[in-house]
């Protein structure tokens, strides 16, 4: 039964269908978690004993680092499904991931440069988490780079998904070299807001946070894949069929 | 029919060729070498000439100038064999092309890394590491060497069907060599004070065993996709 | 029996549909002539069959094993030789031809210097690097590589485009020797190919 499931999604008219009724049902819930979680994050949180108000800045930047590695592994993992099972809409949902996980990556960093510069006093240490999400930044750049610099669609999907593999498996041992190095040298660490030290008013926030990003992350690779499906099957007689559909659908929501 | 040949066999087979081709290029194989000595004096120049200063960047200076030359005979690595059909008639031959990729990543590592940590006890000492310590530094260098060599050739395999790879297939490599001279230089650092490293030593064993395990595996499957 | 077959194999570069459902089945001492304008796509299928490049669809049969995902029984048995030759200029005939071969089979100098000395090197021309000999006795190098490898499976594109009449008439010899000890070739070129009538098929490819 989910074989079929698995099987039918593989086909490009299907999965456009299918990606275009999901899309619905993960942006409002995400729009609508975004903002109890913003407006309870922002306002209604109380300070904290030692950071005051700027510590509230977690709750954009703890989310987008989530998301940014998150968004690498569902890169790496639809990337081994395109280059085991062959299916070009695996390939094309990875490619979508690329561009999006990398702007989590730049708004984890730019917030958490944010967050250091009252806390600090420096807008940039080298902090774990930060260094890493740089070295993320820096993977997922030279996957772009790599994205574009192969002209033909087969080799680039499948070049780019044997990258993404090779860096996921990389991504753990590179994040814990980090720490490795982090506690050697005792640089300071801002990031360490343990979850399980956090009071259930901090913490809860913080997690709808965490599930809107997600909710989120999924909708929007899911509208690029179905760019992305469109533009590699331009030549397919399905498309007009679809496109017409989708118009006359777009009137009825969450169909 | 006779019998396929054997692995040992195609391994000699793969490295006496290569060998005898860096040869016969002249000195071109020294290049990196070159490019590594020139780099470490870069750091004095750029940095403090005392010694006593000198040792506290002398491991990474090593680590780093040796990952840029390592590099830079990467591009060299496949990319002649890939305009020839090389390549080709390898991934046709029937012989498992992650085993003769290996092959060519050892005498790599043979023709780069090698001459590097043999040098690299005189720019230890350039560079103002006390003299007793500089034997310890050959054993991170060597297992970090290799491990370079093994991630390095995932990259210029990924890079090998594009004319201009040569800086993306930096950009692609460096990140991933990042836990390698992380443990490198920290067991480095130790062994120019005189300290145990053996910490540093395990996770660097553990690195080099993962890459050496696993990079041909991807080599192999890059290598077959770009020579299409 | 049919050696070698394919049952409509598809494949797309890019958005081009260059291989378009082409079937055929070659029998021992059977040669098969590809034919067809440039683009047609005559060096992509045999590419394809030996395993070079994956089909989009269809079926390759080696023995009447499956080969179409994993072709290495089908690549043990075939000798490809493709547009580039896989020399290296520094080295010497013998010394490449060593390597090529190697990779499938213990060669014997003794073999190596036959095999050259059939396609007309003699000697001194052995031992020199590659890059020194003409285009057409480089060609020659590598109809010594394919005989060498002695494989029942010849896939050759464009054998003889370098060489001269003599080139030309040892090549047809060296094809009816193959033929006749059982082997099979499939061969892209617009050339005449000297294989008796009965022993030869065509296949046209569109462009």
């Amino acid at each position: 039964m989910t074989w079929l499931w698995f099987n039918k999604l593989a086909s490009p008219p299907h999965f456009y269908r299918i990606a275009g009724r999901w899309i619905p049902w993960l942006a409002w819930p995400a729009a609508l978690l975004g903002i109890i979680g913003v407006v309870w994050g922002l306002a209604v949180a109380p300070g904290d004993y030692q950071q005051g108000e700027g510590y509230r800045i977690i709750y954009v930047h703890a989310p987008s680092a989530w998301l940014s590695t998150f968004t690498y592994t569902a890169m790496a993992v639809t990337a081994a499904i395109g280059l085991i099972w062959r299916m070009n809409v695996a390939h094309a949902v990875s490619a979508s991931c690329a561009t999006l996980g990398a702007s989590f990556t730049f708004v984890a960093l730019a917030t958490g440069s944010l967050w250091g510069k009252p806390m600090w006093g420096t807008w940039w240490e080298w902090d774990p988490r930060l260094t890493s999400e740089l070295l993320l930044l820096f993977l997922y750049l030279g996957y772009l780079g790599l994205r574009g610099a192969i002209e033909e669609q087969s080799r680039s999907d499948r070049v780019c998904a044997l990258l993404a593999i090779v860096g996921v498996v990389n991504v753990p041992i590179i994040y814990y070299s980090v720490e490795w190095w982090n506690s050697l040298h005792q640089a300071p660490s801002v990031m360490k807001f343990g979850k399980s030290s956090m009071p259930a008013s901090m913490l809860t926030p913080l997690l709808i946070m965490f599930a809107s990003g997600t909710l989120f992350a999924a909708a929007l690779v899911l509208v690029r894949a179905r760019g992305e499906v469109l533009r590699r099957e331009r030549a397919g007689n399905w498309i007009a069929a679809a496109i017409g559909a989708n118009a006359t659908a777009s009137g009825r929501e969450g169909e | 029919m006779t019998s396929p040949p054997s692995l040992g066999s195609l391994a000699r087979l793969q490295m006496a060729r290569d060998l005898r081709l860096a040869l016969r290029r002249g000195g071109e194989w020294l290049q990196p070498l070159l490019f590594f000595l020139v780099i470490t004096t870069l750091f004095p120049l750029t940095f403090d000439p005392q010694l006593s200063r000198l040792r506290d960047v002398a491991p990474a200076a090593l680590w780093v100038s040796a990952l840029l030359s390592s590099l830079l005979a990467l591009e060299l690595l496949f990319r002649d064999d890939a305009q020839d059909g090389t390549l080709e008639q390898m991934a046709v031959s029937g012989a498992p092309l992650a085993w003769l990729l290996l092959a060519k990543t050892a005498v790599h590592w043979l023709l780069t890394g090698v001459p590097l940590v043999l040098v690299a006890p005189v720019v230890a000492g350039a560079l103002g590491a006390p003299y007793a310590t500089i034997p310890a530094l050959l054993a991170p260098l060597v297992l970090g060497s290799i491990t370079l060599s093994l991630i390095g050739a995932i990259g210029a395999a990924l890079t090998l069907g594009l004319r201009r790879g040569g800086v993306l297939l930096g950009l692609l490599t460096l990140p991933l060599t990042v836990p390698v001279m992380i443990f490198g230089a920290r067991a480095s650092a130790l062994a120019i004070a005189g300290q145990p490293f053996v910490g540093p030593m395990y996770l660097l064993g553990a690195v080099a065993a993962l890459a050496l395990a696993l990079a041909p595996i991807a080599v192999a499957a890059a290598v077959r996709i770009n020579v299409e | 029996m049919n050696l070698l077959e394919a049952r409509q194999v598809h494949l797309w570069r890019g958005e081009i549909h260059v291989l378009r459902g082409v079937s055929l089945s070659v029998a021992a001492g059977q040669c098969l002539q590809l034919t067809g304008p440039n683009g047609a796509g005559k060096s992509t299928l045999l590419r394809v069959l030996c395993g070079l490049l994956p089909a989009a669809d269809g079926q390759i049969l080696w023995r009447d094993a499956d080969c179409t995902r994993d072709a290495s029984p089908l690549q043990r048995e075939c000798a490809y030789l493709g547009h580039l030759s896989g020399h290296k200029g520094e080295l010497s005939a013998l010394e490449n031809l060593a390597y090529l071969c190697g990779l499938r089979r213990r060669c014997s100098e003794a073999e190596l210097d036959a095999a050259l000395q059939a396609v007309g090197l003699h000697g001194g021309a052995q031992r020199r690097p590659l890059r020194q000999l003409s285009a057409g006795q480089q060609r020659r190098v590598a109809l010594a590589r394919v005989i060498l490898q002695q494989t029942p499976l010849w896939l050759l594109d464009e054998p003889i485009a370098n060489l001269d009449v003599q080139g030309q008439e040892l090549f047809n010899g060296l094809l009816a020797g193959h033929l006749a000890s059982g082997g099979l070739a499939l061969i892209a070129t617009h050339q005449p190919l000297a294989v008796a009538e009965a022993s030869l098929l065509r296949l046209e490819l569109a462009a």
